[in-house]
């Protein structure tokens, strides 16, 4: 696997400091599970937070908390869940999906999702897109991450197989279409509804929450 | 692990950092003493930090607790070749913020297998990096007082509102070249994890 879109270093710097919301920090982080070199450019960006802690002055702790802290080291740990990865998709992806595989929902024409968080800052969702087929056209009104899981699609921006994240600013209108072979899924990320550019998909959207 | 370190290996260690020194104590003999004297380094600073960040003073000592908490119990993952304990910190730090200030869970990349699970730690490796930090840390204490304050935003800010669409335009024109060298090395440790 060769990636050759990766996550712009803004976007990581974003994504190290928290800013990043949830939606977005998903697929971030599913790339670097995917991606050593973008892994190594986080961690470079997690080092120079840490290079800046150091050079903190500081602010006085309340007498106490050291003792409230070294008493509770022996407490037993409730272990949260460890997701692994399962087939195409990486720990933080089994994560969103609990576990569980994909509960797919259909959109028309063979394409299918899966809704995995939805809030006010945006959504996230698992799309699948059949073979050799085009999503329709349509523009948004902020930012658009996806990731490709498998398969491979073929847009204005170029050609993105699995490990590739292509980034959609707004205004970009973009028709993107699968590649033939294996069906084409992805992690996508939007911090607004997608406007499709005709008029039946538009009808839809309140329905199928694209 | 453990009581499998060559001579190359315990060389090297009179040449590590105090807290790498405190972080590795901590993690190969669960020492106390040793996670005491890392409260005192870095509980203080976590706190400023925090509070820069927007939380009040009540919430940033819940997350110097939760952060000091999660150090202990997580010390296996510690990898020196990779991580100094400071950036651990931020790491882990951030995602309380996170939590705290937007009720949202941060998700985390898929962990590279656990220092403890590969041969031995190359002593060199970590070296590498404490040098290349420090590189880091001189070229930020070099930064004119407005760049140093917009690096500062950009890494410790307030994480309050999503602001994806921002501009960061940071002066990291010598940062970044440090940032890079300590890139390769890390991308090829991860590479020789990756392969191992």
């Amino acid at each position: 696997m060769t990636i050759k879109h990766h996550i712009p270093d803004a976007l990581l710097l974003d994504y190290a400091s928290g800013r990043l919301s949830e939606p977005f920090a998903l697929v971030v982080a599913t790339h670097v599970s995917m991606c050593d070199e973008c892994r190594a450019r986080l961690e470079a960006h997690e080092i120079t937070g840490g290079a800046l802690i150091e050079a903190d002055d500081g602010a006085e702790l309340s007498g106490g908390l050291l003792d409230n802290v070294m008493a509770q080291l022996d407490d037993p740990v409730e272990e949260a869940p460890v997701y692994q990865r399962s087939g195409i998709f990486p720990a933080p992806v089994m994560e969103a999906l609990k576990g569980r595989p994909p509960k797919w929902k259909p959109l028309g024409r063979g394409v299918r999702q899966q809704i995995l968080r939805r809030s006010e800052s945006g959504s996230v969702r698992l799309l699948y897109i059949p073979p050799g087929l085009d999503v329709p056209d349509h523009t948004h009104g902020g930012l658009e991450l996806t990731l490709v899981l498998q398969g491979a699609f073929s847009d204005e921006g170029g050609r993105f197989g699995v490990g590739d994240v292509e980034v959609a600013d707004d205004d970009v209108e973009h028709q993107p279409v699968a590649e033939k072979g294996d069906p084409c899924i992805c992690l996508a990320a939007t911090d607004s509804a997608l406007k499709f550019n005709s008029l039946v998909p538009k009808l839809l959207q309140p329905i199928f929450r694209i | 692990m453990g009581d499998g370190k060559d001579d190359q290996g315990t060389s090297g260690l009179k040449n590590y950092s105090e807290e790498t020194l405190l972080m590795l104590a901590v993690r190969d003999d669960r020492d106390k003493r040793a996670f005491a004297k890392l409260f005192a380094h870095f509980g203080p600073r976590l706190k400023g930090v925090a509070m820069r960040g927007g939380l009040s003073s009540g919430q940033a000592e819940d997350v110097v607790q939760d952060v000091m908490l999660t150090i202990w119990r997580k010390a296996h993952m510690f990898d020196p070749s990779r991580a100094q304990v400071s950036s651990w910190i931020y790491q882990i730090a951030r995602n309380r913020q996170v939590d705290v200030l937007r009720k949202e869970n941060r998700p985390l990349p898929e962990a590279l297998k656990a220092p403890s699970e590969d041969a031995e730690e190359d002593a060199g490796q970590v070296l590498a990096l404490e040098q290349e930090v420090s590189a880091l840390k001189q070229a930020l204490a070099k930064l004119k007082p407005a760049q140093r304050e917009m690096v500062e935003k950009a890494y410790l800010g307030e994480l309050s509102h999503t602001d994806i669409e921002a501009e960061t335009g940071l002066p990291l024109g010598t940062i970044k070249s440090r940032i890079r060298l300590g890139l390769e090395k890390l991308r090829h440790e991860l590479d020789g994890i990756r392969k191992s």
